[in-house]
């Protein structure tokens, strides 16, 4: 077959599925939205011998929360679908603004969270998010279904910890824990449409005004997404104040490995990572009920 | 190897024989002769392929002739309610010149009708995010923005209701 040609699958049972991937491994490949794949392969990026697509199997479209388990998304809803859903924009506001600001109408009415995680790429703009709400992947393969966190689940760009025969069907982010705020800032390279030069997913948990605990996740500033562990460590059990959330800041963008290229040089992705952290933390900190303290330090 | 498949498309059914590679723009185009919908870049940046599926705009250049199968397409054939009366979009489009080459309208007109699909009283921020996704490379981006501002008067002018009867697919 030419690299661009390929057959296609659309399994009504998640059993049928699994029985595809069993099969072909590695030249199957799992049809999401198609926003990345089909023009990867158009490109010649990519080959498959087979696409699979999951919308036809009902259970894998849904959105649902449930107070002990959370909120589940399935690997077949799109963007937009879960951006809008009721449960989505009460229990994590975060994640339907995180998708709001992500490509164009056509692309979200499109694509989906699973393929967002699946592409592997460092600067997608659930990722971040989904690492700071603690979100888990559910995985299926030929051995049966397990469970992933999402932040250890990528390994370079485009490269996931996931056997060729396995695939992601939901994904779970677990009920939003008491005052404890969430926070998403992005930098797009040009337009408001492009993909991130920066993105940056924050949680700051409260414990009597003081910061509990902080996750801190920087995206396209290294090979997948980071944890900037000495940013979080500086803050955690303190009294926040802008000195302190502005030297996280500095930390993180030490932390930081970036590349130059086409959407941004090193230095500049260097630069707004303390920015944009520093936003993320002040927003996630005020959504915790934290009132940081002002101390003539910068801000912005 | 080719596979069968059924299309809805405008309300028509359309049995058609696809390999299961093509994408949607070009059986609408070279299979159907739907040439309304126009393909440019044919790498999902610049929407001129817009069309809608079960009441969403899509990009028809990223989307599998083969995945939608049994799916309401509705492409700009299909917009206008008859021969003789364009669809308040498109008159919109006309009265304000929003058109220049036309190459991106298709798109442009699809998108906007999703949005006022969901939105019957758009903000021009509002206005301008729904077309986001679509380029026009005359950059005639003002007069296409007061056109889809006066559709919306001219819709909620002729459909004073609440609303949900003209939400979602169409």
């Amino acid at each position: 077959m030419s690299p661009s040609h390929f057959d296609y699958a659309s399994p009504a049972t998640l059993p049928e599925a699994i029985a595809l991937f069993a099969e072909y491994g590695a030249r199957a490949r799992i049809l999401a939205g198609g926003t990345d794949l089909l023009a990867r392969i158009e490109r010649g990026q990519i080959a498959a011998d087979l696409l699979v697509s999951l919308q036809r199997i009902e259970a894998l479209r849904a959105i649902s929360f449930d107070s002990g388990e959370g909120l589940s998304i399935g690997a077949a809803a799109r963007l937009a679908e879960v951006a809008e859903h009721t449960d989505v924009r009460v229990h994590y506001p975060v994640l339907a603004e995180a998708i709001s600001l992500m490509a164009t109408p056509q692309i979200r009415n499109m694509g989906t969270i699973a393929g967002n995680i699946g592409n592997g790429s460092p600067c997608a703009d659930s990722v971040p998010v989904l690492i700071a709400v603690s979100a888990t992947a559910e995985i299926v393969g030929p051995g049966g279904v397990r469970r992933a966190a999402v932040g250890d689940l990528f390994r370079g760009p485009g490269l996931l910890a996931l056997d060729p025969n396995e695939f992601l069907v939901r994904v779970h982010l677990p009920p939003p824990p008491a005052n404890t705020g969430f926070a998403f800032k992005k930098l797009p390279a040009r337009t408001a449409v492009d993909v991130a030069a920066v993105n940056v997913g924050a949680m700051v948990a409260a414990d009597q005004g003081r910061c509990k605990e902080v996750r801190l996740i920087l995206g396209a500033v290294g090979p997948t997404p980071l944890r900037a562990a000495r940013s979080e460590a500086l803050l955690a059990g303190r009294v926040l104040d802008d000195t302190l959330i502005s030297e996280a800041g500095v930390l993180a963008a030490e932390d930081a490995r970036p590349i130059s290229d086409v959407r941004a040089s090193a230095a500049h992705r260097r630069a707004m990572v303390a920015v944009l952290v520093r936003r993320a933390l002040l927003a996630a900190a005020e959504q915790a009920g934290i009132r940081v303290q002002s101390n003539g330090g910068s801000s912005s | 190897m080719k596979k069968l498949i059924r299309l809805q498309v405008n309300g028509d059914v359309r049995d058609v024989a696809v390999e299961p590679w093509r994408r949607l723009v070009d059986v609408l185009r070279e299979d159907l002769r739907l040439t309304g919908t126009k393909k440019a870049c044919g790498d999902g940046d610049c929407g001129a392929c817009t069309v809608i599926i079960d009441g969403r705009t899509v990009l028809s250049c990223l989307t599998l002739a083969v995945a939608v199968e049994g799916a309401d397409i509705r492409t700009i054939e299909g917009v206008a309610e008859s021969r003789e009366a364009l669809h308040p979009v498109q008159a919109a489009f006309v009265e304000h010149g929003a058109i220049q080459c036309g190459y991106c309208t298709p798109g442009m007109t699809m998108s906007a009708k999703f949005l006022l699909s969901r939105n019957r009283t758009p903000t021009d921020l509002e206005i301008r995010t729904g077309i986001s996704g679509n380029l026009c490379r005359c950059t005639g981006y003002a007069q296409i923005v007061s056109a889809i501002r006066a559709a919306a008067d001219r819709m909620r002018a002729e459909q004073p209701s609440t609303g949900t009867a003209s939400e979602g697919k169409g």
